[in-house]
């Protein structure tokens, strides 16, 4: 497996007029290609600042963020945000058009994602029109369609309902798979986290380190999400992390 | 009678409806006959002097007459000119101001007390020192008329930049956008409401500035 992501000795802190909050202390980590990382912790242990200094949304004060100068980085909200004024496939085609990159080639690429994940007789609804999961996965293709190696997730699947999560998080899952991506996923939900990620990073509370970097394995064929939450292994790894982050309160 | 009564049929709700309706334009209607009677009935008599008052028939003598003559349209003409014109200015120089004052917010900062006073002069009595200023002619009107409306577009159209969504623009800068792409793709179509309301606004307020301005004049 080839190193896609490595951040060194990060420090960071938020600076108000008020004081200064110190969010980040010495977090170093490597995510490596094809590999699902979670991140999990207590609110406020700066979890979502990793994605923003991962992006380059945010500066670190100390260490570095280094990458492979091919990898392009994806980036989802926790919220769909598509744009009430906009068509479902103009908003899919948001990125794009910011980056000018909307070519035949992409568009083609959009009318394979849409219909391969059952959004083909919505290309030009209205958002409104969608269910919760139709607009997350809408705003995943948006994502996708950028091409990007590396998938930043913050909470994605928080705003949807416990069962349309679980299955959003499945087709999500085996889309990210299938396109051989690699996702950090941010998390607050331990089972959900523990069932997408091939290893978790749990997180102290703020100012956050790392306490703990955990490979999980499971002893199943063909890994779902939803399969993971019946795998032998799901309730050691549960409890484990469990502790983990109760220590940490 | 009632229309909340349970046992009322369908009928009986279309005929209170259409009764209520008939009501109401009656009492349009007698509003009207009742002003324009009055008016027109005190000028007769002459409890008030129809020399500064008017009265409805001397209005319509006077606009037969200019009909006739053709005057009216050229009035009417130059009027409605003058109006379009300062409103698209104010339209343009509004939304121009607005979008300089959210790309950078220092100097919204520093300009916010100044257009929030300005806002509050009383243009309707600057009118007659525009004419010393600006000289008799329709530059006077024009101004007069942006004076009017433009520091309310300014202060709502800014109003409603800065209240988007905070998500939507990290949505942008997710997708590799940049402050352009934000104005562009978020910020203006987000406000487009808020844009509506002040071209209603205003055509009414450059009506009223142009009429002033010529009235002055």
């Amino acid at each position: 497996m080839n190193q896609l992501l490595k951040l060194t000795e990060i420090n960071f802190s938020y600076h108000t007029l008020s004081g200064e909050t110190k969010v980040l202390n010495n977090v170093s980590f490597e995510v490596n290609s094809n590999e699902f990382v979670g991140i999990i912790g207590p609110s406020g242990s700066g979890k979502s600042t990793i994605l923003s200094l991962i992006f380059g949304l945010l500066v670190p004060d100390e260490g570095e963020v280094q990458m492979n100068n091919q990898t392009s980085v994806g980036y989802m909200l926790q919220k769909d945000h598509l744009l009430e004024w906009r068509s479902v496939y103009k908003n899919i085609t948001l990125g794009l058009e910011i980056n000018k990159q909307l070519t035949n080639e992409k568009e083609e690429l959009i009318e394979q994602m849409l219909s391969d994940y059952g959004l083909s007789g919505f290309k030009d609804a209205k958002p409104s029109q969608l269910s919760g999961g139709m607009r997350q996965r809408a705003a995943l293709i948006r994502t996708l369609a950028l091409q990007p190696d590396l998938l930043l997730l913050d909470e994605p699947f928080s705003s949807l309902d416990y069962q349309t999560r679980l299955s959003v998080a499945d087709d999500i899952f085996s889309i990210l798979r299938k396109e051989g991506k690699s996702a950090i996923m941010v998390t607050h939900d331990l089972s959900e986290a523990l069932s997408f990620c091939d290893r978790i990073i749990v997180l102290s509370k703020r100012p956050g380190t790392i306490k703990k970097n955990v490979p999980i394995v499971f002893s199943i064929d063909n890994k779902t999400p939803l399969a993971a939450r019946n795998a032998p292994e799901f309730r050691k790894y549960f409890n484990l992390l469990w502790g983990e982050l109760n220590v940490s309160e | 009678m009632c229309p909340n009564n349970a046992n009322l049929t369908q009928e009986e709700f279309i005929a209170y409806y259409k009764k209520k309706k008939v009501m109401i334009t009656f009492y349009r209607i007698l509003i009207f006959i009742v002003f324009f009677g009055v008016w027109e009935l005190t000028t007769q008599l002459k409890i008030i002097d129809s020399f500064i008052f008017s009265s409805p028939s001397r209005i319509i003598k006077t606009f037969i007459s200019m009909t006739g003559d053709g005057s009216i349209f050229y009035h009417v003409g130059i009027t409605l000119a003058e109006t379009i014109l300062s409103f698209f200015l104010v339209l343009l120089l509004g939304i121009l101001i607005a979008i300089v004052l959210w790309w950078n917010s220092s100097v919204a900062s520093v300009i916010e007390p100044y257009l929030v006073v300005l806002n509050s002069l009383p243009k309707t009595a600057l009118a007659p020192i525009l004419i010393v200023w600006l000289g008799n002619n329709v530059k006077t009107i024009i101004v007069c008329a942006i004076s009017l409306a433009i520091f309310t577009t300014i202060i709502n159209l800014y109003n409603s930049f800065t209240n988007v969504e905070e998500d939507k623009i990290l949505l942008i800068k997710t997708l590799g956008g940049h402050k352009k792409d934000i104005l562009l793709k978020v910020i203006l179509p987000s406000s487009f409401s808020a844009i509506v309301s002040s071209i209603k606004v205003n055509i009414g307020l450059c009506l009223v500035g142009v009429i002033i301005g010529a009235g002055v004049k």
